[in-house]
């Protein structure tokens, strides 16, 4: 394969500097690449693909009543990460998800860093993820999340910034591992050689953790994965968690409360359960206490919560530390809570409800980036410089009409990474989405999910809005 | 093991079987019907009505087509969605249960049966020619016995295995009924009588459709393939795996296996039934059989075979139905309390 004619571009290219020459981690891999014969790497791509399929890892697309099936767009070119810059990178996450942990522990206790005057009171209470009802609730060692997913992007220097918290379900952590098993298979001599850590324990380190919070007195806990059902989009992925972990995948309907105590109905009776990682969003838990319309839940589990007879990973309430206000204020939390100055930056934010801000973002909006505070999967977004006029007045409206609910931040060029773009390399948006797990201390499984923005120029990496994905390589060492 | 998981590996397994058995009876009669045609004159319709009836379908299909032939039948038992027995619909159905208990059954199973999902999908637009739909039927068949295979050499032997095994045994019992039956819908034309050439293709023709002419083979030259050997054969032979008693003898083993119980005793409704029908079956000669009717045995024989699935549904798969608006109620009353 010939990357001479590959153009960094204007952008901080993961692979090539400013000058064009291959960066030293990069350098097994570029010279692999050129001794690949283009027929080969066609026909590994292809058998890349049919891996997938035939595994089926895929997401379902409901656009008929049929759910057509598509394989998650892989691209087989590797990030690659030297071991120094990883280093960093897990020491910034462990002091970020620690402060943030702490900060769920107190705004559900006893508030000091809103009485100390950190954050602002009004902040809180309109978080809509905010859960009053669990003010005084002890959660097994007090650990509120215990699976986080943080996106990184790279700006236009290189350095890495935190963009998003997602404290409540993250998901992507099955491509991470399906995708470091397909690319060893089809590329079997380039691992050996070149160093790369491994990912496969991740399963064993969640159950791990999971069982690390078991109600007190339980030695031997009973761990489910609880999922929405077969037609949740993200269904390939809690199947494929429970068998990494040996566990059982359960639906509402499989379990029953009595006595504040969780049981599933098996061919034998009735089993206690004593751990339940839950995929499923707080207001679809129990319909006796949250939405009384939710069909996945399972009436009773928040009496058996509060009893403190079940885990729930992550905990209930952790969605107001991911509002995107909150994110805001991450950099004093860390400050706040543990007297340090933050190790990965955030992106320079905007509220909207402060006035300053305020002033600057409607007089900008062009420029900036928009979010609204509770949207995931890159909807409720404005991205300025792309947008239409029409687009850009109607966020100006709905901003004007409930600034709480937006943030703005400038618009950063994502770091790119040399993409298979049908014909040759091109490069491609990229961001990071490393796992993060909360038991006896934090574990950071070195690699992530890089997604990739496949349409040329675009800066959204969701798989909803035609993004892919690469395989992530930490290196053992620093190149 | 919950009793929705236990519900979809015994679906499952009961879908892989149907759709295998589907594929055999097409493909068999496709190749007789040739036959047929040079022996008797307009013999078609009779012919492809009679199969259609022993799949239960008569009704669903008459919806939806004004004659059977050839065309229609292959088409309305392979291919569509509307027909919950076809072979498409099937193995939908088969890939679906293994989809919800991806984690329960070996990687090599699952790609078995997603490769099984994807070549139907793929094939249905590529049949044209009929050696095509031969070489669809093999595959069908070939993907069934990789999928039984790969149970037997990748799957962990605990009482998952086994309610893939009373899937397995039940629905096979009920399809061997079902071709057996094939010759009360198909009477012979005039003039044929018992022992001619087109007598004997056709129960010929139902040892083929259960894979059982090599076995039977062993015990009968296939010149005496009348009634009674046949109809002994399919329903009464020990060693036969296709054969009823053989089916109901493991369905009895593995449902025991699934409880504790010994042999010849039982702990379960379900049970209960599934002995009573093997005894029945073991002791019984064939004279009893054609005494009573073949058909109205076969006919007596899948409602005992539908009263067993619903004893083990009750047993095992079945969720104690939980009244939501009472449950709620409940447990809100205890939230006040708490």
């Amino acid at each position: 394969m010939d990357l001479s004619k590959y153009d960094p571009g204007f952008f901080f290219d993961e692979m090539f500097d400013a000058e064009g020459i291959v960066r030293p981690h990069y350098r097994r891999l570029h010279e692999s690449l050129q001794r690949l014969d283009p027929n080969e790497f066609e026909i590994r791509r292809n058998y890349v693909d049919s891996a997938f399929l035939s595994s089926g890892v895929t997401f379902t697309v409901y656009h008929d009543n049929q759910g057509t099936e598509r394989i998650f767009p892989f691209d087989i070119l590797p990030r690659i990460i030297p071991r120094n810059e990883w280093q960093q990178l897990e020491k910034g996450l462990a002091q970020r998800i620690v402060a943030l942990n702490a900060f769920l522990h107190d705004i559900y206790h006893d508030q000091k860093i809103i009485k100390d005057g950190v954050i602002p009171a009004q902040y809180i209470l309109s978080a809509k993820q905010f859960q009053r009802k669990f003010i005084g609730v002890d959660v097994p060692k007090d650990i509120y999340i215990h699976i986080t997913g943080s996106d990184l992007i790279r700006d236009g220097d290189g350095n890495y910034l935190v963009l998003e918290d997602n404290l409540r379900c993250p998901s992507g952590v099955s491509y991470m591992l399906e995708s470091r098993q397909v690319l060893k298979r089809t590329f079997p001599r380039l691992f050996p050689t070149s160093e790369v850590e491994p990912v496969q324990q991740y399963g064993e380190e969640l159950l791990k953790s999971l069982r690390y919070v078991a109600p007190d007195g339980v030695t031997d806990p009973t761990v489910v994965i609880l999922t929405p059902g077969v037609h949740n989009s993200a269904y390939f992925e809690h199947c494929f968690l429970a068998r990494q972990m040996g566990i059982e995948i359960v639906e509402g309907r499989d379990l029953l409360v009595r006595d504040s105590k969780v049981y599933m109905r098996t061919t034998k009776g009735l089993k206690r359960v004593d751990v339940i990682y839950r995929r499923l969003n707080d207001e679809f838990l129990d319909p006796s206490f949250f939405r009384a319309d939710s069909l996945l839940g399972v009436p009773g589990l928040i009496n058996a919560y509060q009893a403190g007879n079940v885990a729930l990973a992550n905990a209930i309430g952790t969605g107001v530390a991911d509002d995107k206000v909150m994110y805001y204020f991450v950099p004093r939390m860390i400050k706040y809570y543990l007297g340090e100055d933050p190790i990965l930056p955030n992106v320079e934010t905007f509220l909207a409800s402060e006035e300053s801000d305020y002033t600057y973002i409607m007089e900008n909006l062009p420029k900036l980036v928009v979010k609204s505070a509770n949207e995931a999967g890159g909807y409720g977004m404005l991205i300025g410089p792309a947008a239409t006029k029409e687009e850009i007045e109607s966020f100006r409206q709905q901003i004007a009409a409930d600034p709480r609910n937006f943030i703005a931040q400038p618009t950063i060029s994502l770091s790119r990474h040399p993409t298979w773009c049908g014909r040759e390399f091109e490069g491609r948006h990229i961001d990071l989405r490393p796992f993060v797990l909360y038991g006896d201390g934090v574990k950071i499984i070195p690699g992530g999910l890089t997604r990739v923005a496949l349409r040329k120029g675009s800066l959204v990496v969701n798989s909803s809005q035609g993004g892919g994905s690469k395989d992530t390589w930490v290196l053992r060492n620093d190149s | 093991m919950l009793s929705r998981v236990a519900n979809s590996l015994y679906w499952l397994s009961r879908y892989m079987e149907r759709a295998e058995n589907t594929a055999r009876i097409l493909d068999v009669n496709l190749q007789l019907l040739g036959d047929f045609e040079a022996w008797v004159d307009g013999i078609e319709s009779d012919f492809w009505t009679a199969i259609v009836e022993t799949t239960g379908d008569t009704e669903l299909f008459a919806e939806n087509h004004d004659c059977a032939d050839a065309e229609s039948v292959t088409a309305f038992l392979t291919w569509e969605a509307s027909n919950p027995n076809s072979i498409l619909s099937s193995v939908n159905a088969a890939r679906e249960n293994a989809r919800m208990i991806r984690d329960q059954i070996s990687q090599e199973m699952w790609e078995c049966i997603n490769a099984m999902y994807y070549f139907v999908r793929e094939a249905r637009n590529k049949l044209e020619d009929e050696s095509a739909t031969f070489a669809f039927f093999q595959q069908i068949k070939a993907y069934s016995y990789r999928f039984v295979g790969l149970m037997e050499a990748t799957y962990f032997h605990d009482d998952g295995y086994k309610f893939h095994q009373v899937g397995k045994y039940i629905e096979r019992a009920d399809q061997t009924s079902r071709i057996l039956d094939l010759k009360h819908f198909l009477p012979l034309p005039e003039g044929h009588h018992r022992g001619t050439t087109v007598d004997i293709a056709s129960w010929v023709a139902i040892l083929r459709s259960c894979s059982a002419v090599d076995a039977f083979q062993k015990l009968y030259p296939v010149a005496d393939a009348h009634a009674e050997e046949v109809a002994s054969f399919l329903i009464l032979e020990q060693n036969f795996p296709r054969s009823i008693r053989f089916s109901l003898r493991n369905l009895d083993r593995h449902l025991r296996s699934l409880s504790g119980a010994d042999e010849g005793y039982f702990a379960n409704a379900g049970e209960k039934r599934v002995g009573r029908l093997l005894s029945e079956v073991a002791y019984k000669g064939i004279e009893d059989i054609l005494e009573e009717g073949l058909h109205e045995f076969i006919d007596r024989m899948q409602g005992a075979l539908n009263a067993i699935h619903k004893a083990i549904y009750e047993t095992y798969f079945e969720l104690p139905a939980v009244n939501m608006k009472d449950e709620i109620a409940i447990q809100q009353v205890q939230q006040v309390q708490q």
